[in-house]
């Protein structure tokens, strides 16, 4: 009953005091080989190429490594671990706010040097982050936090998701490895050229 | 025990040959968790229920299931299954009526968690006054615990939808429980042929590494600190955080929808499509109801069958364009208040189209003629073309 793409657009915000969840609104995850980009299926070089041209474009381009990447043990982790890094030096002034953990911060975060899932705003607003990338943040949590920074800041949101991709990004790919990452690493250097990828 | 064999959930249910064999509807249900490969069975014996967590005990005996122990009581049960499931062990349990509302406070909890275990619901009256006879007031009581709730029409669903939960919940987007319900006696103590899959067949096991929140290990950074409970931290947080936490319970059963396509063949069943009087059921009123359109037809009437499998996520768009040309539409039931045609009617326009109803419950038997009668009642008056 989902056969024809849903009207909604996933776009930067702030969209509402309390935004959708974009699945709920007929969002569909991308099929294998495919990412979303402002809730519509293209084929992942597309998505690649889209997450190229706004990282180059960025004022002010944010990594934010979860868990997944920041406690890596695992050699497919410390791969997509390695891979990041590559990307961060290809991005001129990407900077790296790490997402060690999930519990909420108290008595305050200090949001110029992590991000958290539960007020990810705060990090956003303090450092005036115009496009951030996730990767390494469980689907979960990823989605609260993609939602949440939707609903109340103007911030370009991208999800390098290693399993089935995020609706609530404005741009997200799925099954990103390290392969994955390194080819938007090429297409980041192709952008910075001004070339694009056919 | 015979060398098992780990398999897909497609080669599980459609590709492996299958035996016959006559069953009652918690023999089936053991049988499903046979092949389930589950790690843990925290389980309290309950009417109708009770067969089933005698059966597990035996399974655990067997081997065929990891670990295996009788609760105090519900609550300890269900917050044992979180605890299991918590930790990255796939876990069955059941219950029945009462012990549904005893657990209830964990039960409400799963999902929150984003934990993709399966829960067997074998209902039964829960009040009004006490009693242990065949009722299905207990789906209103799960409706919003965000559990995707699928209603098992006789012992084959409730075989094929266990197995079929577990697949669709560990999807990593998915990842919150499935209610498998099932009438209580009807089906659970009614004999009948259920088709089953070589028992040395099993799923694969559960892989807690792909689940979209961390297992809980006390012993990995960072997971020591990744679940505290938000109520405890909630001053801490944005309000905003707990909201999308919940609508985040909510999408995941949108993304369960392609799942549920693919392995159970969609959320309803419609026979006849198209057709002027359409019935709206699920469980053992949609049994109930097959027999009386196919007797409705019988006589020349012009009515079919809406079998809904899932009741969360409810098929709210199929319904919608499924009963479109209705003229008239009944909603039998098994429990006095009606949920399933308030869940309906709030998603349909032209209500003057719907009887809710008939209805019956605390054990009384809805016997297809009841229906066949409401049928004749309604047709000549609002439900054929040539009705005034």
């Amino acid at each position: 009953m989902n056969a024809t793409p849903s009207p909604y657009r996933v776009r930067p915000g702030p969209e509402a005091f309390l935004a959708p969840a974009a699945a709920t609104r007929g969002v569909v995850l991308p099929e294998p080989g495919q990412g979303l980009v402002e809730g519509l299926p293209v084929p992942e070089d597309d998505a690649l190429e889209a997450i190229a041209q706004k990282l180059v474009a960025a004022r002010n381009p944010t990594l934010f490594p979860g868990p997944q990447i920041l406690w890596a043990r695992s050699p497919r982790g410390l791969a997509k671990a390695a891979a990041l890094l590559e990307l961060a030096a290809a991005v001129p002034g990407l900077r790296l706010i790490p997402m060690p953990d999930y519990r909420p911060k108290y008595p305050r975060i200090h949001p110029d040097r992590e991000i958290n899932p539960n007020h990810p705003n705060l990090t956003i607003w303090h450092n005036e982050i115009d496009v951030c990338l996730f990767a390494g943040v469980h689907c979960h949590y990823a989605n609260i936090a993609l939602k949440i920074i939707r609903a109340s800041t103007p911030c370009y949101t991208i999800a390098l998701c290693g399993e089935r991709g995020h609706e609530d990004a404005m741009i997200t790919l799925r099954d990103a490895d390290a392969a994955t990452i390194g080819r938007l690493t090429r297409a980041v250097e192709r952008a910075r050229k001004g070339a694009h990828h056919d | 025990m015979t060398e098992r064999t780990a398999v897909s959930p497609e080669h599980l249910l459609f590709e492996a040959p299958r035996e016959k064999r006559y069953l009652i509807g918690n023999e089936a249900l053991a049988e499903a968790v046979k092949r389930a490969n589950v790690d843990v069975v925290p389980v309290y014996p309950i009417t109708p229920q009770s067969e089933v967590s005698h059966l597990c005990g035996d399974l655990w005996a067997g081997g065929f299931i990891g670990d295996y122990y009788r609760g105090e009581d519900e609550l300890h049960v269900m917050v044992a299954a979180m605890g299991a499931a918590t930790g990255g062990a796939r876990v069955f349990t059941a219950t029945s009526g009462p012990g549904t509302l005893r657990g209830m406070e964990a039960i409400a909890c799963w999902s929150g968690y984003r934990l993709p275990l399966v829960c067997a619901f074998m209902g039964r009256g829960v009040g009004t006054p006490a009693n242990i006879q065949p009722d299905s007031v207990e789906v209103a009581y799960l409706l919003e615990t965000g559990m995707m709730i699928f209603h098992a029409e006789h012992a084959q669903d409730l075989f094929d939808m266990t197995l079929q939960a577990y697949a669709i919940a560990e999807q990593p987007e998915v990842h919150v429980p499935v209610a498998v319900f099932v009438d209580g006696f009807f089906v659970t103590h009614s004999r009948e042929t259920v088709e089953l899959p070589p028992d040395h067949l099993m799923l694969h096991r559960y892989d807690p590494a792909v689940a979209p929140v961390p297992a809980m290990d006390m012993e990995a950074v960072p997971v020591r600190m990744a679940r505290d409970c938000l109520v405890i931290k909630s001053n801490f947080i944005s309000y905003n955080a707990n909201a999308s936490w919940q609508q985040e319970v909510w999408a995941a059963h949108q993304r369960a929808r392609k799942h549920i396509d693919r392995l159970m063949g969609g959320l309803v069943e419609v026979t006849h499509p198209g057709a002027e009087i359409l019935l709206v059921a699920s469980g053992s009123a949609a049994a109930q109801a097959r027999a009386a359109v196919e007797a409705a037809r019988a006589e020349g009437l012009d009515v079919g069958l809406l079998k809904l499998r899932t009741i969360r996520p409810f098929p709210e768009a199929e319904i919608a364009a499924l009963t479109e040309g209705a003229q008239v539409i009944l909603i039998p039931e098994y429990n006095l208040n009606g949920w399933l045609a308030r869940e309906v009617l709030s998603r349909i326009d032209r209500h003057s189209r719907v009887f809710a109803g008939p209805r019956v419950f605390a054990g009384m038997t809805m016997a297809p003629e009841l229906i066949l009668d409401e049928i004749r009642r309604l047709a000549p008056a609002r439900g054929t073309k040539e009705a005034p």
